[in-house]
């Protein structure tokens, strides 16, 4: 039986609760200490690897690859007054995948032995074995030349794990005291660091050991008007990013001030989560009696750590390759943007609309050196000047397109999972030209400006969307005039992205990160990132999602 | 390491036990075996195997708490997991959640979670099943897309206040889309066993391929308030967030008096003996029945007994952590595992030779909380959605988006259809009026 359902029961879905445990803290529990312990070596590694390869060789496999994956996490949960979990977690284990009769097969073990790794091995190539005499279409790889012994590290200042767990908690704690002094009904705060520490090896010759750091603090601050009943959240406007613990050491510099008269804050390359936490509780107390929105046309002024979230969905998405070609049909979907549809050159979005891919953003999610099939990262464009010009892809999909290279976005959230495509960081280039949020909401007759990133929904193919937000102002004659509620927009991808009207300079661009992204079957998840400046959009329909019950 | 039987699972945990020095200590092993294949475009896309067994041990001194895990089971190793759960636990702050460990409990017997059949499946079942709908589709000259996974597992708990508990439990399930080669049509099926010997994928393969090329030249109505008959695969999935799943998530008794949820009463308390849906609502969880066959005691080791949830449109019960059941003074209930919506007997081709005009929603996709205070959702609907007039399918129509919350579909009741099985839970179809779609979107 699933427990999937069960997890939900932990009130998971609530949204605006966070709880002890999430799914991105995978893995065993383990003293925190043993975060700071180092792993195999390169050379041991190495001999395990071959191992597994020659085992699938042996066995008939065409081509293998063999992950060694050690998964470091650790969640430190707090509400209120109180600490409700401290989990430290490791995963270890092999996955080897192998092409058989020109088919893919796949399996994983947690016993780390020379003859471990050779029996799942052997097991991965009766699978393909089994499954090539139902298969259809062989599997044909792009070219890809070994590297030999590489490595890779993420160039972060300090790992999080090396930080005593007391300071941590004396952080969060802190932010939860100052919403309590400011007047909040309740605080959930946590911190979120994860170390993926990577080997690779294939009988490309490629054995490429990587190690790789997130961070992601965050929290929920609830009002609850007792005497009518109402409740409200405001959630952290803080990213997860690639990044150690210098993510929470506040610099004046990465902070940027969000229009004249909104009291929003944004930040770059480092997080003040007590300042955030503080406009939240203000922002929180104003939402309970915010004025409802009236339903109709508006004028959105969208802030990066929102539009980041409308980015991925709208346009990370309808890119990836395997959902174009059809192979997420049955779970994630499809895209509209097919082949056909490229080649009609129609355009995706307004001549503004530059929108790149790229692997190596330091700081980002998704900055690896190498993918999870031993593919250098690179940069390149999807959309440029409103026109797609290119996709997402991985070895086992250019062919299908007319090309002979990967793109280097091949991507599994853990040692037992088969890799497969997974989204590189996508991200709106900042307008060329000077332009301050004041600048572009001075020019805005009826707007509203969203911050932070709510609800959101998007239709299997990426046409419709609904999104909402974490909090609302309204612009009239090109002032903030004040707070709304109930805010949600609905779009079309294309009619949104051609009403794009302006975007801010650099100096406003900053990454939004999406931490848990689903896709697959079965389901995994990756961490991606998406910068943009502040950008606007003309004409979209806002609706009003105040009900009445009971 | 194959599914260990009680005897040697519980041989296990007491040796665990035997080491502990701690004040309390609890230990649970669980284990799982299962294997998977994907394919799209009507060949294998791709297949796995994954195989995982671990033990966990919580050690506790006063109201400090350690947790420590391995993944073999000698003697040093059993021993060194004990110690590091004990050095974590003096190492920990005080809960003031604490709650002692249970002492022995009373669990139902007969719960068929565990079949045989699904132990025994193998590469070449799977290929076998998907080969069986691919070849379908083949046939039909349609697209399909599909996936097959299944597991078999056991769970094994044992602590020093005497608690002994022991269940094997398997799974398989499949889902498949199919779609037109022109991408103008689509149609989806998905069911989930604890007995392999039901599945048939070719089965629901026809249906998906039925509703997929019925589903060409959709036409566009306008977004409003119709009535629609949602089916199971609309109102439950174990790939997505659910209109029913939401609700079941949502009882939870802590949130309701904190004032954080649509069950918080103003001015405190909550809504708990209240009429909030249609008086035809009835939602109780049963670990015994047979086409469940669920767990029989949760995580923390409370019994999982049969409970009704809302009787008669009546909120009956609301579950809790054991602290809040303490501190609330209120029936200590864990979170069930699957539920069931009590039914009629009409199907859903009964249910639509009943209605003079509606909208029959196959599928439910991308639903996400738009307003916990009113339980409000978003959402669309997905591969097969049709036109109903005069108690027939009339025509497919475009997909549209819904905002609507389950607290007020369940007072829109028309009529329940039989329960079936899907993600562990007993769901039947509904027919509602006035379901809010709010605007029209392209997506086949």
């Amino acid at each position: 039986m699933k427990r999937r359902d069960f997890v939900g029961l932990t009130g998971l879905a609530t949204g605006a609760l966070f709880l002890p445990s999430l799914p991105s803290i995978g893995g065993t529990p383990v003293d925190p200490a043993r975060l700071l312990e180092p792993g195999a070596d390169a050379a041991t590694k190495k001999r395990l690897a071959d191992a597994g390869l020659n085992a699938a060789k042996a066995a008939g496999a065409s081509y293998a690859d063999v992950r060694i994956g050690r998964y470091l996490n650790q969640g430190i949960f707090t509400r209120e007054k109180q600490v409700q979990n401290i989990a430290s977690t490791e995963s270890y284990g092999v996955g080897v995948r192998v092409i058989a009769n020109g088919t893919w097969g796949f399996a994983a073990t947690n016993t780390v032995t020379e003859a471990g790794i050779a029996k799942a091995a052997q097991l991965a190539v009766q699978i393909a074995k089994a499954n090539s005499k139902v298969q259809k279409e062989q599997v044909k790889l792009a070219p890809q030349k070994g590297y030999g012994e590489a490595a890779w590290k993420a160039p972060i200042q300090q790992s999080a794990f090396e930080v005593p767990i007391k300071d941590k908690v004396d952080l969060l704690l802190n932010v939860n005291a100052k919403a309590l002094e400011l007047g909040a009904s309740f605080v959930n705060s946590v911190l979120f660091q994860v170390n993926e520490q990577k080997y690779f090896a294939s009988t490309d010759g490629s054995y490429i050991d990587q190690d790789i750091h997130r961070i992601y603090p965050t929290f929920s601050v609830t009002a609850i008007d007792r005497a009518s009943g109402k409740f409200r959240s405001r959630q952290a406007l803080s990213s997860p990013m690639g990044l150690g613990y210098e993510y929470l050491t506040p610099k004046a510099a990465d902070k940027i001030a969000g229009p004249a008269g909104s009291g929003v804050v944004g930040y770059r390359n480092s997080y003040d989560m007590l300042e955030d936490v503080a406009l939240a509780t203000k922002h929180v107390k104003e939402k309970l009696t915010a004025k409802s929105v009236t339903p109709g046309k508006y004028d959105l002024v969208l802030d990066p750590h929102h539009l980041g979230l409308t980015i991925h969905e709208s346009v990370g998405h309808p890119l990836e390759l395997d959902r174009v070609l059809g192979y997420e049909a049955n779970y994630a979907g499809t895209s509209f943007a097919t082949l056909e549809w490229k080649a009609k050159k129609i355009p995706y979005g307004s001549k503004l609309v530059n929108i790149v891919a790229d692997k190596l953003q330091p700081g980002s999610l998704g900055a690896v050196g190498y993918d999870d099939e031993g593919v250098k990262t690179k940069r390149w464009d999807l959309i440029k000047e409103g026109m797609l010009v290119d996709y997402e892809k991985i070895r086992d999909q250019a062919g299908i397109v007319g090309q002979n290279e990967s793109d280097g976005c091949c991507y599994s959230q853990s040692w037992a999972d088969v890799q497969f495509q997974r989204m590189p960081n996508v991200s709106l280039q900042p307008g060329p030209a000077k332009l301050s949020v004041d600048e572009l909401v001075k020019n805005v007759d009826k707007g509203i400006y969203i911050a932070g990133n709510g609800s959101f929904s998007i239709d299997q193919q990426r046409y419709n969307f609904q999104f909402g937000g974490q909090v609302f102002y309204a612009i009239e004659k090109g002032q903030i005039t004040g707070m709304l509620e109930d805010v949600a927009y609905q779009a079309n991808t294309q009619e949104f992205w051609n009403s794009c009207a302006a975007i801010c300079d650099e100096s406003d661009y900053r990454l939004f990160g999406a931490f848990n992204d689903g896709k697959g079957q079965p389901s995994q998840s990756s961490a991606v990132s998406h910068g943009s400046a502040t950008t606007r959009f003309n004409g979209v329909t806002v609706i009003n999602t105040a009900r009445k019950i009971g | 390491m194959a599914i260990l039987s009680k005897d040697e699972a519980q041989n296990i945990l007491k040796k665990v036990l035997s080491f502990s020095t701690a004040d309390e200590c609890e230990a649970t092993l669980n284990g799982s075996i299962g294997g998977n294949v994907r394919s799209a475009r009507n060949s294998i896309s791709t297949a796995g195997a994954v195989d995982n067994v671990s033990l966990a041990v919580q050690s506790r001194f006063g109201k400090r708490s350690g947790l420590a895990t391995c993944n073999e089971f000698d003697d040093a190793t059993l021993r060194r997991c004990v110690q590091r759960a004990e050095e974590i636990a003096r190492l920990a702050p005080e809960s003031p959640e604490y709650m002692p460990l249970l002492g022995p409990q009373q669990y139902l017997d007969g719960s068929r979670s565990f079949a045989a059949a699904t132990a025994a499946i193998d590469p070449a079942y799977r290929a076998k099943q998907i080969g069986a709908s691919m070849a379908l589709c083949d046939e039909k000259k349609l697209s399909s897309a599909g996936f097959l996974d299944d597991s078999v597992g056991f769970i094994a708990k044992r602590n020093s206040k005497g608690l002994e508990a022991y269940q094997q439990t398997s799974y398989v399930g499949f889902s498949v889309t199919v779609r037109t080669p022109d991408g103008s049509g689509s149609g989806y099926a998905a069911a989930d066993y604890t007995d392999a010997t039901k599945l048939d994928a070719a089965r629901l393969t026809r249906v998906a391929a039925e509703k997929a090329a019925s589903s060409v030249k959709a036409r566009a109505i306008e977004p409003g308030k119709y009535t629609v008959i949602l089916e199971p695969n609309a109102l439950l999935s174990n790939v997505d967030t659910s209109l029913l799943g939401v609700l079941m998530q949502s009882l939870d008794a802590r949130s309701a008096d904190e004032g954080r949820s649509f069950l918080s009463k103003k001015g405190g308390g909550n809504k708990k003996g209240e009429k909030l849906f249609d008086e035809r609502v009835t939602i109780y969880s049963d670990p015994l029945n047979p086409e469940i066959g669920d767990l029989t005691f949760a995580n923390d080791g409370r019994p999982q007994q049969k409970t009704t949830w809302i009787e008669k449109g009546v909120v009956k019960n609301l579950y809790s952590s054991r602290f809040w059941a303490q501190k609330a003074g209120i029936p200590d209930l864990p979170p069930p595992g699957g539920w069931i919506m009590q039914g009629g007997t009409q199907s859903t081709a009964d249910l639509i030779k009943s209605t003079a005009k509606g909208i029959l929603v196959t599928r439910l996709w991308y639903i996400r909380p738009v307003d916990p205070q009113t339980l409000l959702y978003t959402g669309l609907t997905r591969d097969g959605t049709f036109y109903i007039e005069n108690g027939q399918i009339k025509f497919p129509i475009k997909n549209f988006r819904f905002n609507e919350s389950p607290v007020i579909m369940l007072n829109n009741l028309e009529a329940i259809g039989k329960p079936v099985r899907l993600n562990g839970s007993l769901v039947p179809p509904l027919k509602i009026r006035d379901f809010t779609f709010t605007s029209l979107s392209d997506a086949v």
